[in-house]
């Protein structure tokens, strides 16, 4: 078992730097995610950890070792990858037996672990085939389980589910939580997926650019975003982000004329300053008796059974606003629709630099 | 054949196709011809041939000629038949291709799976070396040669079809590896499988079909080629196609024409062999080697 | 963990070296046998050389003597005429026998191996086959005369001003059917999808070669193009076979004018600097190509 300490890592290839000095301590037996779009640099700091990469600058340890100078067998880790990266011309059991010969284990030790992770994943049965023979999912769990038989102190987990299709995914989703709970191994975890990443992750890192948006667990990162970019990021549909001024007593966020909301607690040092305001499409509710400050012109409606979707823009200003409304909800094009939120519910990020401001 | 098989969805009409077929049937004819004539009239006596039609069937079917242009034909000095160069083209080919496939199978290994700074510049230079005139290297290769003591040396011939095959072994195994996962790699080195272990357990395995491609390439390749035969070679090493020049080009006797078509059907026959057997590995080394990998 | 960490520092660094430690032979070849070799002969024609290398600087006397060589001349007419039908008929036989074969041929898999199969053969065999099938003693002049047509005369191989074209003849026998294999990949490889459009457009055949097809072959075409322009500077074998470079030096090009002025006339100097000539040729055409094809793939 093992706690990961990266320690201002860079990266870069030549003169393009992909890596910014990323600091970050992953605590023993968590199972911490990094997200973000594609191109962010987290598949590059995943191998970095492996060593597959070498650093440009910065430490990384494992378990109390630096490991920067070791090679990737020698970090105790085992990885699983994105298209399985099963050996194409050995069995099910040589491909989990494979890195345990060249280990130089005994050979009944060998078979023990492999027919006990086989056990594990329920691929007892396979052990035989050829990985092409395989499912997708099959084949994801033969690559878990070679990951499982080193026993190491960390897995490593590069978009493994990206291959699957969508019911399978949530399916593998779960073994793999489970699974990571009851080994308790240190297990770090990338994805472009936000909603993998929310459903795994104890913790999750948002990765942009090759520098940290936010560190924090799942609900941190939804009630709390740190910026503009994490607020997009995290949720689904994505929380509407709507510029805004807020008026000179620092009360209000004005959208247009006739479109303003009051804030949670006043903001005097941004008063009559452009802003950004945050407001989660689920946390918008339609409420026709209350003098509202807020209303949209609706322009479509999707239904999707258990919630409706509702797009409009504010009168007087052209952004569009969408709103989710629980169950089926008769809304047609061209309503007029007052809206409310909850002031506690309101982010506010800074429009130049894209923080939270509070 | 190594062309995908989608067919073009062109109709023609019928009129067409039939001027289509006769002139793809006349070209056909047209390649066939000459190695058919060579071949029935390497099996007629020579008065056959000086006095009659070489389109005529033989009246009198031998295989004489075989025998002389293998055991007993006038080649040089000595009537030794082919069979001695034969077998020196055998003691060339088979290392020389072997050696060459190797050392390209390992650097296509490193410039695809291990790239480093300058990696495309190494290939340039290898790539280029593959088109060079050899006029370009006869004279200080002959030199080489002599002040090591390998010229007119089997081993002498070896090295050389080494060094200018080598450009064309690693194309080809670089632009197969290069579609090889590098993933498989990357899980082979967390698995803690070194260097030359990745190589021989996870590549190797896999590397059939461009084994083959570069095997053919280079035996054909090695097997007609004359100028360095006849530049680097002497009595004991000269190779097949360096021996047929001889044996037909002879300029004293007869022209014993029957034997000079079996001794080129004998010079041609493995080169032919490998072509019928895995034509499809033929077409794509000549693919490979011209158009994109 | 001192001894852990040098374990793994050494461990490390071998395998940062093995990779190019693997290299390194190949890379030492190439660079004595090619390279190296390439500037020595270079060198070498800029020197005295004659029957062996000699080290007098002569600056460019050689290829002053070269250009100034009737010799040399006729082999560079002879390689000009030579390339130029070869490439160009090579390229109109197998351009026309691909778009052929592509028309859902019953019995493509037997006609395509006897287009390719004179490829597998040596220049050597070749030139002993259309030797003597071109000798209008016992070959294809004879056979007409025995068919009866008396006045039938195909006396090329022996005629200074016709020996030439003898040679396209078997070249193009040669390689055609290897130029029609590129072009059939490249007519395989067009998107049928974009053809229905044109056809319900109402283009005719015709058309659609002329306007859709043949345009994207572009890169079949260069590949073919610059695949027979390097074989036809490099050819050598058929030549030797064929005429001998005769007759007289009728059928004489750089390639066995090198030989010949290097080896049997002792003229090293010359020879080198026509060997230069040559790579230069080759390079002009060659580099700009590779490197194009090197920058498309990284």
């Amino acid at each position: 078992m093992a706690e990961i300490h990266l320690n201002k890592v860079c990266k870069s290839y030549g003169d393009v730097d992909v890596l910014f000095g990323i600091d970050w301590t992953i605590f023993d037996g968590e199972f911490v995610v990094i997200v973000g779009p594609s191109g962010c640099g987290k598949s590059t700091l995943l191998r970095t950890i492996a060593g597959l990469e070498k650093i440009t600058q910065g430490e990384i340890s494992i378990g109390n070792r630096v490991v920067n100078d070791l090679e990737p067998a020698e970090r105790d880790i085992a990885m699983v990858f994105q298209n399985y990266a099963l050996y194409p011309h050995m069995s099910v059991y040589d491909n989990m037996a494979y890195g345990l010969k060249i280990r130089g284990l005994e050979k009944d030790e060998i078979e023990r672990r492999v027919n006990h992770a086989a056990d594990t994943l329920e691929i007892r049965d396979y052990l035989d085939r050829s990985p092409r023979q395989l499912s997708g999912g099959q084949r994801q769990r033969v690559a878990m389980g070679r990951a499982i038989v080193r026993e190491p102190s960390v897995f490593l987990f590069d978009e493994p589910l990206s291959n699957l299709d969508a019911k399978l995914r949530v399916q593998m989703r779960l073994e793999i939580k489970n699974l990571q709970q009851r080994l308790g191994i240190t297990s770090v975890y990338v994805t472009h997926d936000q909603v993998e990443a929310m459903t795994l992750g104890h913790r999750l890192m948002v990765l942009n650019g090759g520098y940290v948006e936010q560190l924090g667990t799942p609900i941190e990162l939804y009630e709390k975003p740190a910026t503009e970019f994490v607020a997009g990021f995290i949720g689904s549909p994505s929380m509407n982000l709507l510029k805004a001024k807020i008026s000179g007593d620092g009360t209000k966020a004005e959208f247009s004329d006739h479109n303003s909301l009051y804030l949670a607690s006043a903001l005097p040092s941004q008063a009559n300053r452009q802003v950004t305001i945050g407001l989660r499409p689920e946390h918008l509710m339609v409420n026709k008796t209350s003098q509202a400050n807020m209303s949209i012109k609706v322009n479509a409606v999707e239904h999707l059974g258990a919630d409706t979707l509702a797009h409009g823009e504010f009168e007087g200003c052209d952004e569009i606003v969408t709103l989710r409304l629980h169950g089926i909800v008769m809304i047609n094009q061209g309503d007029i629709l007052p809206l409310e939120i909850d002031p506690d519910k309101v982010h506010i990020f800074d429009t130049e630099t894209g923080k939270r401001l509070e | 054949m190594a062309v995908a098989s989608v067919e073009t969805s062109i109709r023609t009409g019928s009129m067409t196709r039939v001027f289509l077929y006769l002139v793809l049937i006349l070209f056909s004819l047209f390649y066939l011809l000459p190695f058919v004539v060579m071949v029935l009239n390497s099996l007629k006596p020579l008065s056959e041939i000086t006095g009659g039609n070489m389109m005529a069937l033989p009246e009198v079917w031998t295989v004489e000629p075989w025998i002389s242009a293998w055991a007993t034909a006038q080649i040089g000095i000595e009537p030794t038949g082919l069979s001695p160069y034969f077998w020196n083209s055998i003691k060339m080919v088979v290392p020389a291709v072997a050696i060459s496939t190797m050392l390209g199978a390992l650097n296509g290994y490193v410039l695809t799976k291990w790239r480093f700074r300058g990696d495309t510049i190494f290939f340039g230079l290898m790539l280029f070396a593959c088109f060079i005139p050899f006029q370009i290297v006869l004279i200080p290769m002959a030199r080489v040669l002599g002040l090591t003591g390998l010229a007119g040396s089997t081993p002498g011939l070896v090295l050389v079809h080494v060094v200018y095959g080598l450009g064309f072994t690693t194309l080809y195994f670089r632009n197969y590896y290069m579609a090889f996962p590098t993933e498989l790699v990357r899980a082979a080195q967390i698995d803690g499988a070194g260097f030359f272990n990745i190589f021989w357990r996870i590549l190797l395995p896999s590397s059939g079909p461009i084994i083959v491609v570069s095997v053919i390439w280079q035996f054909t390749n090695i097997w007609n080629d004359f100028l360095f035969g006849a530049s680097f070679a002497d009595l004991d090493s000269q190779p097949m196609t360096v021996a047929l020049n001889n044996l037909v080009s002879s300029s004293t006797g007869v022209k014993e024409y029957n034997v000079h078509f079996a001794g080129a059907i004998i010079a041609a026959l493995p080169t032919l062999v490998v072509y019928i057997v895995a034509g499809r590995y033929f077409v794509r080394g000549l693919m490979a080697g011209s158009v994109k990998g | 963990m001192a001894t852990t960490l040098a374990r793994a520092d050494y461990r490390t660094r071998l395998q940062t070296i093995l990779p190019k430690l693997v290299l390194s032979p190949s890379l030492a070849l190439i660079l004595l046998f090619v390279y190296g070799f390439i500037l020595f002969t270079i060198y070498l024609s800029f020197t005295d050389s004659r029957m062996l290398p000699s080290f007098g600087w002569v600056g460019f006397e050689n290829y002053d003597k070269l250009f100034r060589l009737r010799h040399w001349s006729v082999a560079v007419s002879n390689l000009a005429i030579f390339s130029t039908l070869y490439i160009s008929i090579c390229i109109v036989i197998g351009l026309a026998l691909a778009i052929f074969l592509d028309q859902k041929i019953r019995g493509e898999g037997v006609l395509r191996p006897i287009y390719l199969y004179p490829m597998a053969l040596s220049f050597i065999v070749t030139g002993t086959a259309w030797k003597w099938l071109l000798d209008p003693g016992i070959g294809l002049e004879n056979t007409m005369h025995l068919w009866g047509w008396d006045s039938f005369t195909f006396n090329w191989i022996k005629d200074r001003n016709n020996a030439i074209y003898t040679i396209v003849l078997a070249a193009v026998w040669q390689t055609s059917g290897f130029v029609m294999a590129m072009f059939l990949a490249g007519l395989r490889g067009i998107d049928n999808e974009m053809l229905k459009a044109a056809q319900i457009d109402g283009a005719s055949n015709f058309q659609l070669y002329r306007r859709i097809i043949i345009p994207q072959l572009r890169p079949a075409f260069l590949s073919a193009f610059v695949i027979l322009a390097h074989l036809s500077i490099k050819s050598y074998d058929l030549i030797i076979a064929l005429t001998g470079g005769g007759p007289g030096r009728a059928t004489e090009v750089p390639a066995t004018f090198m030989y010949s002025y290097t080896f049997t006339r002792n003229q090293m100097g010359i020879g080198a600097s026509s060997a230069v000539i040559m790579l230069m040729t080759i390079a002009a055409i060659m580099i700009p190509y590779l490197y194009a094809e090197l920058r498309e793939k990284d």
